[in-house]
């Protein structure tokens, strides 16, 4: 059975609905699944629970999903570059969990391995650690944090085969190969799509049994957030 | 007269030890790149998945798959090493990166730090501010030492949500550096010009001062 779709929309099909849970791979604009995003905004569904570090920008990423209103809840880390999040956010119009970043790449590992919880450290004593079972191990205090796991991820690497094996490139690859653990589907959006056993198999990074569905990425614009350079003149 | 941004960021630099993995904040931390001592070899985790942090690119040849934590693009070395966000915090979680050097809006007198959100207003979030401080080994503040309204931010107990508890194990302000460690905190350094009593006037938290300021 090949694991190839023609384009994104086709990819989607059939594993949507209202109020699903979906992940989505990147960390701020860069690794993130664009041509799958834009697909499922096209889609149309609503009330999604979105789980991914950041919320994109106003207009691009998952920003795109913000101003169709088409998320109900995010669960992320950070936030900050997203002011239509700010607006929605603060009229009481999206609900809000923000994870620490290690604790949300955490649950997402923990989600996808079969570990329904695991104890941490970070958190305790904040916010983060309010209801949640505390619990001493050698004389020091964790919190229990529970595993995560979706209805679909999307996620973006750099090259992939038919058989759903994947490699990501420097540091795009940031979130993506939890998630693709943690779908019970998972789709793949992949820059170059090669001939099986053209990837060395010792350096593959997400194995094909987490890919359900592979597609070629089209019109990839891979926006840039802070382009910071220096000038050959200081460089050392 | 008070230390600049860069003077302060200077003097975390002097917290470098050759052989250290270190992390740096977004904002003033991340000048401390800029003034590593000779002699001293240090690699820079950066928790979106880098080990070994290369300086800016040059003009056109920025990467849009190599970002550093502040989404700003960067370069990488030979040493540099990628990997996934649960590895990038397996490490820092784990006890394996040495120094976290990162910004602070309240610190307490016990090294509780708060960083991250002001109840009523915008929350950002925390991204990784909680797990560093709970895992890294030595972790550096550098902050303005009041508030644009003036206001100590060196507290007795801090007002804002917490990013940790007795987390903090050096403040570097733009007037003196502290060291918090089991007996509370000790001023050890005062910029030129400053007083202890100036010190004493814009700082809530109670705090010593060591032998060597004193005055014979």
């Amino acid at each position: 059975m090949s694991k190839i779709f023609k384009d994104a929309t086709s990819s989607l099909e059939g594993i949507l609905f209202d109020g699903m849970t979906i992940m989505a791979g990147g960390f701020g604009l860069c690794g993130i699944p664009e041509n799958l995003i834009s697909a499922l905004k096209d889609s149309g569904i609503q009330k999604i629970t979105a789980i991914s570090n950041n919320a994109g920008v106003d207009d691009f990423g998952l920003g795109l999903l913000l101003q169709t209103r088409q998320i109900k809840k995010m669960i992320s880390s950070y936030v900050g570059e997203n002011k239509e999040f700010e607006r929605q956010f603060l009229a009481e119009e999206l609900e809000l969990e923000f994870n620490p970043q290690g604790t949300l790449a955490e649950r997402i590992r923990a989600g996808g391995a079969g570990i329904p919880g695991f104890y941490t450290k970070t958190g305790v004593g904040t916010l983060v650690a309010d209801g949640k079972e505390h619990k001493e191990f050698e004389g020091e205090t964790y919190i229990l944090e529970t595993g995560l796991k979706a209805d679909v991820s999307l996620v973006k690497a750099w090259k992939g085969d038919a058989e759903g094996n994947l490699v990501y490139r420097k540091t795009a690859r940031n979130f993506n190969p939890m998630m693709a653990t943690a779908g019970k589907i998972t789709v793949a959006e992949v820059e170059e799509l090669v001939d099986i056993g053209e990837l060395d198999p010792d350096q593959i990074h997400t194995p094909g049994i987490y890919v359900q569905r592979v597609i070629v990425s089209k019109d990839l614009e891979k926006r840039i957030e802070q382009l910071t350079t220096r000038t050959k003149k200081e460089g050392k | 007269m008070s230390w600049t941004r860069e003077d302060m960021a200077k003097r975390a630099a002097q917290e470098l030890v050759d052989g250290y993995y270190v992390n740096l904040g977004i904002g003033i931390p991340t000048l401390v790149a800029n003034f590593i001592p000779d002699g001293v070899d240090v690699t820079l985790q950066s928790e979106n998945g880098m080990l070994g942090m290369g300086p800016f690119p040059y003009e056109g040849e920025a990467d849009p798959d190599l970002i550093n934590a502040g989404k700003q693009t960067i370069t990488e070395l030979r040493r540099t090493s990628y990997f996934s966000s649960a590895d990038s915090f397996a490490m820092i979680r784990g006890g394996h990166i040495d120094l976290s050097i990162l910004g602070a809006m309240q610190v307490s007198e016990e090294g509780d730090l708060a960083n991250w959100m002001i109840p009523g207003k915008m929350v950002k979030g925390m991204g990784g501010a909680m797990d560093l401080v709970a895992g890294v080994k030595k972790v550096v503040v550098i902050m303005d030492h009041n508030a644009r309204d003036g206001s100590a931010k060196f507290l007795k107990k801090c007002t804002l949500p917490l990013t940790g508890v007795k987390v903090v194990d050096m403040i570097i302000s733009d007037i003196g550096v502290f060291e918090i460690g089991e007996n509370g905190p000790i001023l050890i350094e005062l910029a030129p010009d400053i007083t202890i009593n100036d010190v004493k006037k814009r700082t809530e938290a109670n705090f010593k001062i060591d032998k060597q300021l004193l005055p014979l």
